[in-house]
């Protein structure tokens, strides 16, 4: 539920976000508007999964399928000539809904481990399907020259304006989850997540609104992965790998599952750590462990709940 | 048969070699209280998971309204007017006490497919929720968190949840399970204000309320119905007193 304290660290947040391109222009330091752009592509994937991680109580550990099938569909057009960017969108959008509604007519029938053990195969399935592409690079991915071309005046190529297009669209998909989750569906969602048995007992048709759900996230994850092809113009079946599928969890569960904006700030912090820690050492992931570890340990509602003003504190029910 | 409002044709349920079900047929006529009582182990939960849905029966028919509702699953039957609570209070515990009932009404309504407007701003399901939540006693309750309730007050808000769907027929399975006798004096209050505006299916080992409530008393021993009639003549049953009543001394 957004809370007043959650609205305004969002408001806050989203403001900050949109200065980035101003500040880093006038430090002289453009690798920034790239970097903090992925982070809020992330964002977007991670809100994607907290909405039926969070708010439905669906672990997957399979979501890096979404986001990859979208890089692919981007990649692979652009590569085969096709610019249009609302081509893509379109192809986004049906390929991610229609993987996630045949995953997830398998997957929500069960729940807990099985539910995770199940995601995480049909992800894996589908890096070892981007392998096997010998044309598209295999193993090694494959460079493309492009972008979505949506409009005259809207040049993705140019930095800055692909920066503004993130932020929109994270801005969009925030609004769009809040709407969702204070709805009748989002208190649906809730009721399942509660207490599953009681909300069949009361007449609800469970199987589809989980399924619902799942296909809204795999949608939202897909437009992050169209986004990320743009920002990084590469394929790679890395991007279907299930340690993805596990930093997508990381960055839920280290920015706040309870709330809707906690997974963005969970993606800063988990990219922002990887960078400042990479620069030091190769080894760096050993640093990252224990970093975690104190996060999760001494903010277990995530850093939305490690920020101030703390008054306001999120009332839910802990998972275990 | 023409009267009831819900009736079971030999229903078998067989767990392993325990049968929980053994060829019970039971009818519950419209507006009446009908108690359900046994020894513990009796079989009368698994009667009443096969009722609502959450349990398949290995044979036999189940009728509501007059109409087969034996291969019907769960949300359906609630659907036709079928609500219970359980035996172990389940509610949305990381909810406020209006929120549990206010999706209670959303789900009755059948509109749960909206995205897009706040649910909880929704009058259509706000005012009736409020509505069943003074009926139970818990209007001043409402925006407490419904895992900060006390127990008889969680009971209350199942009952609450129950009603919200506007049901035909309650099955109340031990709704004074560990209550304190002011808890279920205010329970029986409760019953008995709803008495003749819904059917009751009620499960109970509390015989004080059993016999100040009910219209008609059915015994279960060991997955078989052993009795059923009035308080008067379950009271009156030799066979009754000695495999049940028996062993807690006779009622009153």
């Amino acid at each position: 539920m957004l809370t007043r304290r959650e609205g305004a660290i969002c408001t806050v947040s989203m403001a900050a976000l949109a200065l980035v391109p101003l500040l880093a222009a006038a430090a002289g330091e453009p690798f920034y508007i790239g970097f903090v752009a992925r982070i809020m592509i992330f964002g977007i994937a991670a809100v994607g999964l907290n909405f039926i991680l969070g708010f439905g109580g669906m672990v997957s550990f399979g979501h890096a399928a979404f986001v990859g099938l979208g890089v692919y569909a981007v990649g692979l057009a652009v590569h085969h000539g096709v610019s249009d960017g609302f081509v893509h969108l379109g192809l986004v959008v049906a390929l991610s809904a229609f993987a996630a509604f045949v995953i997830g007519a398998v997957c929500v029938r069960t729940s807990g481990l099985y539910f995770i053990m199940i995601t995480l195969a049909f992800a894996q399935f589908l890096y070892f399907v981007g392998v096997g592409l010998k044309q598209y690079g295999g193993d090694d991915g494959l460079t493309f020259r492009g972008r979505s071309d949506f409009a005259a005046w809207l040049d993705l190529a140019d930095a800055v304006t692909f920066y503004y297009f993130v932020w929109a669209i994270l801005a969009a998909v925030l609004f769009v989850v809040y709407r969702f989750v204070q709805s009748r569906f989002g208190m649906a969602l809730r009721g399942i997540r509660s207490n599953e048995q009681r909300i069949q007992g009361l007449g609800l048709p469970v199987f589809r609104y989980r399924l619902a759900a799942f296909v809204i996230s795999g949608v939202i994850c897909g437009i992050a992965g169209a986004l990320l092809a743009n920002l990084t113009q590469f394929v790679s079946p890395a991007y279907l790998h299930w340690t993805r599928s596990g930093d997508l969890l990381v960055m839920v569960i280290m920015g706040g599952f309870a709330s809707v904006f906690g997974p963005v700030l969970g993606a800063a912090l988990l990219l922002v750590l990887e960078e400042l820690l990479s620069s030091y050492t190769e080894h760096w992931q050993l640093l990252l462990g224990p970093i975690l570890i104190l996060v999760v340990l001494f903010a277990k509602q995530g850093l939305m709940s490690a920020l101030p003003p703390a008054g306001l504190q999120f009332k839910i029910r802990g998972h275990g | 048969m023409a009267e009831a409002l819900l009736a079971t044709e030999s229903l078998v349920k067989q767990f392993g070699g325990l049968c929980a079900t053994d060829r019970v047929s039971l009818e519950v006529a419209r507006g009446e209280v009908h108690a359900l009582i046994g020894p513990n182990g009796a079989g009368k939960t698994t009667l009443v998971g096969q009722v609502t849905g959450a349990i398949r029966p290995d044979s036999g028919r189940m009728f509501f309204q007059g109409r087969d509702i034996t291969a019907l699953p769960a949300h359906r039957r609630a659907h036709l007017g079928l609500a219970r609570s359980f035996q172990i209070s389940s509610i949305f515990l990381d909810m406020t006490a209006l929120d549990n009932v206010a999706l209670a009404v959303q789900i009755h309504q059948g509109h749960s497919f909206r995205l897009w407007r706040n649910a909880r701003a929704d009058q259509s399901l706000r005012a009736p929720a409020r509505a069943t939540l003074d009926q139970v006693g818990l209007a001043a309750r409402a925006d407490v968190m419904a895992a900060e309730l006390s127990h008889g007050e969680q009971r209350q808000l199942e009952i609450a949840m129950a009603l919200a769907s506007a049901p035909k027929l309650l099955l109340l399975d031990e709704p004074m399970a560990g209550m304190g006798p002011n808890e279920s004096q205010r329970m029986i209050e409760l019953l008995r204000s709803l008495k003749g505006k819904v059917t009751i299916l009620l499960v109970e080992h509390d015989m004080d309320a059993v016999f100040a409530l009910a219209d008609r008393i059915t015994v279960m021993v060991q997955g078989r119905i052993v009795a059923s009639g009035q308080p008067s003549e379950i009271r009156a049953n030799e066979e009754v007193r000695r495999a049940y009543l028996g062993d807690a001394g006779s009622p009153r």
